[in-house]
């Protein structure tokens, strides 16, 4: 059977065998509800309370930390609306590169008369340090930075945003969705510099879609987005996905026993495309800043990125043009223009992200059919003129 | 073959149906792609998938498939539904009615509502369970901007003439929003012929899984919502979110089997139903909650006078079931349901709902008939209260002395 090499582990990745094993017996002979007093039902919460733990563990934060929603978008969500919706309404700052599901919640704020300030990048995607003081100026009350960067992988120092939002006395959050199995997060360091929330999420670290979480500061009071029956401590409300849950408390321990050398291999990986791509004259995004191991964003001058996907596509290699959410849209990545990169050349952007199974082979035949796919396309240019 | 504990808590949730996790499968595995992806097959693929699962979804409740917005599970379709509804119009008028028998997912977005100036009429249901029209009509004024009534009843299982309040909704220009979590299987649903604008589902009460529902939402005459949810614009701009493929798949997968085969299976419920209660009514003072004849075949709630209920619950531990909501099960609070109806506290206290479904067998009703036989007969010869009844004592005349 063929099956194209997946190289867009960023937008999802495929299920650990491991974790199906511990999700299979949830989906069929252990199907109680957790809310239900009888064995079946304490079955199901007793497997919550582990997935709990490891999901805790793997970011060095307490089991009581962790509240369970049904995808990173519902965790930033959560967080931004709950937490406005305890305060008084004022300004939130939010990086130029977020995920929509933080910028939108912040948008809609606006309704509820909020101010938005959108922290500046520079040109590598590093939050800029004198926008960021400009922003702490105006005494946000919430500051959201995410932790690595879904389109370039760069990597915030979070740590030291949150300590200075601190004496600002902002609340601090951080999307930390990309972040989880690739680079080591200890929520406690972060939390004692200041980071009051981090989101995680299942499907990016081979585990189910469907689970994600916000791992939460206990001093921060938050509003629920959904009441109900009162489930995760009366801040999300709704049965829960309990096969999801468990996967993703069972891939969150594989994740973090593989972060060391899977980021070694990735990185090594990810460092021969991008000689590979940089021959080819590719422009490869925030190389000079501290990044995830296992992706590369890049882009081809004077080819465009929507069409170089779908030849690769054909070609046997998925890849994306940006990020999956936005994929939508033809618009070019917003990363990359608040990165002040041109808009034509935005649009040829190309994001591979490395996974698991990826193998050198996989790099060296990504790169021929990518050089060859170019010279086509540049060749189909040239006629055109 | 008998495996204990028998379970007869289907309304708290169903185990997911083995065709159904069998096909939810592969799209955990090898089409494991992000239905938002665009730009290679992996994405393709799975958002094929999710579309064909919309259609089944749709099928089963006579809608069109746009009409369908996936969602984490009926909890959130509720709170999408009440409150984006809410928001959305609250320009024509800020009051709201739904009933006290609703779910806490109804409820509480309710009582959130009326943090944000919204005025709410919490209806009672009349002994039975149902809620009378009249009564319904007479709730609704020119400033009633939704009212949101369950189908089917997840405690005592009644079904709501929600026909008949869609004709008054209409006519009022009310929106209708009912939470069908109970209902999907177990009722014929048509929205095609229908007059409700907002409809919640749900997978795990339908041998679906856990972590998926829908809301449906109704295109003619167009219904719009304020979304809950906000990011990358998936469902429309109304719930932001990475769709979960092997779920929505298994929602899907179960909602099909339900259509093709409740006709059938409610039958063979309905026949389990009244062989368990004509065994459970040959117990003295059992009193069935809700009525018999506008109820879902599967479920069956009863009270047991002159037991407590714990020690009831304790004593019949080889059957799962439950004394309230599993929602709320958690409190030792009489059901608030049966209250509603009017039941004295002790006996919403001892009240057992038996919710059975597609696995039930002959078997395990008689073998729950015998062990409610031999049990409430074990309590009661324990009761002083029932020695009291059975001398001919009533009891609400008797001067208990305070210590």
């Amino acid at each position: 059977m063929f099956a194209p090499a997946y190289l867009d582990h960023n937008a999802t990745t495929p299920l650990d065998a491991g974790v199906l094993e511990a999700m299979l017996p949830f989906l069929r002979e252990r199907y109680g509800n957790p809310s239900s007093r009888h064995e079946y039902g304490r079955a199901a919460r007793a497997a919550i309370d582990t997935a709990r733990s490891q999901v805790a563990a793997a970011v060095g934060a307490h089991p009581t930390e962790v509240v369970f929603a049904s995808g990173g978008s519902e965790a930033n969500n959560l967080f931004i609306k709950g937490a406005a919706a305890c305060l008084k309404p004022g300004t939130i700052a939010v990086s130029a590169i977020e995920h929509p599901c933080v910028r939108e919640p912040a948008n809609d704020l606006k309704r509820l008369g909020w101010s938005v300030h959108e922290i500046a990048v520079d040109a590598e995607g590093r939050v800029a340090e004198t926008d960021f003081s400009a922003a702490l100026a105006q005494t946000p009350a919430l500051v959201s930075v995410m932790l690595a960067n879904n389109e370039t992988g760069v990597l915030q120092d979070v740590a030291a945003l949150a300590a200075k939002a601190r004496t600002a006395k902002a609340w601090f959050h951080t999307d930390a969705v990309q972040a989880l199995g690739k680079v080591a997060i200890d929520f406690r360091a972060l939390n004692a510099a200041g980071v009051n929330a981090l989101t995680l999420s299942a499907h990016k670290i081979y585990g189910p879609k469907g689970a994600a979480a916000l791992v939460l500061d206990k001093r921060i009071e938050l509003k629920p987005l959904i009441s109900g029956g009162g489930q995760e401590r009366n801040l999300r409300s709704g049965t829960e996905n309990v096969a999801a849950i468990v996967g993703f408390g069972a891939a969150c321990e594989l994740a973090v026993a593989r972060l060391e050398a899977d980021a070694a291999r990735l990185n090594t990986l990810r460092e021969k495309l991008e000689e590979g791509v940089a021959a080819m004259g590719a422009k490869v995004f925030s190389r000079n800043a501290p990044r995830l191991p296992n992706t590369s964003f890049f882009a081809l001058g004077g080819i465009d990125g929507e069409t170089l996907v779908a030849q690769l596509d054909r070609a046997g290699f998925a890849v994306a043009s940006g990020s999956a959410c936005s994929s939508v849209s033809p618009e070019p990545s917003h990363t990359l223009l608040a990165m002040g990169v041109a808009p034509d050349m935005a649009k040829g952007a190309l994001r591979v992200s490395l996974g698991r199974a990826n193998t050198d082979e996989d790099v060296a035949r990504f790169l021929q059919t990518l050089g060859e796919t170019v010279n086509k396309l540049k060749g189909l240019a040239a006629v055109a003129a | 073959m008998l495996t204990f504990p028998i379970y007869l808590d289907y309304s708290a949730t169903t185990p997911v149906d083995p065709r159904v996790a069998e096909r939810m499968i592969p799209w955990l595995v090898e089409k494991f792609g992000n239905p938002a992806s665009r730009s290679h097959a992996y994405g393709w693929e799975a958002e094929k998938a999710v579309e064909e699962a919309r259609e089944n979804v749709a099928a089963l409740v006579g809608a069109d498939p746009k009409e369908i917005v996936w969602t984490s599970g009926a909890t959130e379709s509720n709170n999408l539904a009440i409150k984006g509804a809410a928001f959305f119009y609250q320009g024509k008028g800020k009051h709201l009615v739904t009933v006290k028998t609703e779910h806490k997912a109804v409820l509480d977005t309710m009582r959130e509502l009326e943090r944000h100036g919204f005025e709410v009429t919490y209806l009672d249901p009349q002994e039975n369970g149902l809620v009378g029209l009249e009564q319904f009509k007479a709730a609704l004024r020119p400033d009633t901007l939704l009212a949101s009534v369950m189908f089917v009843n997840n405690e005592i299982g009644v079904i709501q003439p929600i026909e008949q309040m869609g004709e008054i909704c209409r006519a009022k220009g009310v929106i209708f929003h009912v939470d069908a979590a109970q209902a999907t299987g177990k009722v014929g649903i048509d929205l095609s012929k229908l007059k409700v604008d907002l409809m919640s589902f749900s997978a795990h009460k339908t041998y679906g899984p856990k972590g998926i529902g829908a809301l449906y939402v109704r295109r003619k005459p167009r219904i719009r919502l304020e979304a809950q949810m906000h990011g990358g614009g998936h469902e429309r701009g109304l719930r932001s979110g990475t769709l979960a493929t092997h779920q929505i798949v298994g929602m899907g997968e179960a909602f099909r089997f339900a259509r093709e085969e409740m006709a059938a299976e409610n039958e063979r419920i309905r026949m389990l139903r009244d062989r368990l209660w004509k065994g459970l009514s040959g117990i003295e003072q059992v009193f069935l909650n809700g009525d018999i004849d506008a109820r879902v075949p599967h479920n069956l709630n009863v009270s047991f006078a002159f037991v407590e209920g714990e020690s009831l619950m304790m004593a019949i531990k080889d059957v799962a079931v439950s004394s309230g909501s599993a929602c709320t099960s958690a409190s030792l609070e009489p059901s608030y349901v049966l209250r509603a109806l009017g039941r004295q506290d002790e006996l919403a206290h001892s009240s057992i709902r038996f919710t059975i479904g597609r696995f039930t067998t002959v078997e395990e009703i008689d073998y729950t008939i015998q062990l409610l036989h031999r049990q409430i007969g074990k309590l009661r010869e324990m009761s002083p209260l029932w020695e009291m009844y059975k001398e001919g004592i009533d009891l609400n005349t008797v001067q208990w002395a305070a210590h």
